[in-house]
């Protein structure tokens, strides 16, 4: 089970992810992103509070952005995240691309950094 | 009596996985029971299940198409210091040790969403084996732990 739910804070828009990620969700996620680009942002800040799983359908969604963000300036960040989706993530490689930090406080002054 | 409890344990440790990705939360909820006793930590035995799920959701939406009449099996053997997880399917051949890893980078670049999968099972299992004969295809996936004192 995946539920999404986006949040607007100022210039900051957040993406919470609660419950798992796999094959049979990740389009969903997809989609929340492609429409946040759609209504247009700069930061997108991912509350991994309660994201309890994420396999490689998921990791490939947040993959296939950079590009995109880096050529638009738009910046993500992701946060909360457990030690093992954390792991996961490290597994990877993806901790060097996407930054990954503890609290939203974290994440929200990663946005005003130059 | 022995003969049976053991029987028991042995079929505790089977699933009939019916090929559609619904399936895969019913997998985690299946290798979160039956890891729960092997020595594992929590981010290992959640490593062990995201590799086996992954091999399983490619045979899934690859092999087969997301064909729910068809099914994949998957039998856990737990010995002393390893745990085999066995994955058996009929579809088409998929040898994971015939596929190239790819660059991070270059999955990056290319914007593919596949790929990363298979990282992810070479770099948290210890063994991949793959055998293919009769039109029946076994991947075996083997995680090996250090002996703990009881």
């Amino acid at each position: 089970m995946l539920q999404l739910e986006k949040q607007k804070k100022g210039n900051i828009d957040f993406l919470r992810l609660i419950g798992e990620v796999d094959a049979s969700n990740s389009l969903l996620l997809d989609q929340s992103i492609q429409e946040l680009i759609q209504e247009g942002i700069s930061s997108l800040l991912i509350d991994g509070n309660k994201l309890n799983y994420i396999s490689s359908a998921g990791l490939g969604v947040f993959m296939s952005y950079l590009e995109e963000f880096k050529e638009k300036g738009i910046r993500m960040v992701i946060f909360g995240l457990n030690d093992q989706v954390k792991e996961v993530f490290k597994i990877l490689g993806l901790d060097k691309l996407i930054p990954l930090v503890n609290d939203q406080t974290e994440a929200e002054a990663h946005c005003y950094e130059e | 009596m022995i003969k049976l409890k053991q029987k028991h344990i042995a079929m505790k440790n089977k699933l009939h996985l019916t090929c559609q990705t619904s399936a895969l939360s019913e997998l985690r909820t299946f290798l979160h029971g039956t890891l729960s006793e092997v020595q594992l930590n929590d981010i290992e035995r959640h490593q062990v299940t995201l590799a086996v799920e992954e091999v399983c959701a490619n045979l899934i939406i690859h092999s087969h198409s997301c064909n729910p009449k068809e099914k994949i099996e998957l039998e856990i053997l737990k010995n002393r210091n390893e745990v085999i997880f066995e994955i058996t399917d009929q579809g088409e051949a998929f040898n994971l040790l015939d596929y190239d890893t790819p660059e991070l980078k270059q999955v990056v670049e290319e914007k593919r969403k596949g790929g990363l999968g298979i990282i992810l099972v070479k770099k948290i299992m210890d063994e991949i084996e793959f055998e293919s004969k009769n039109g029946k295809n076994i991947c075996r996936l083997i995680k090996i732990f250090p002996l703990r004192e009881d």
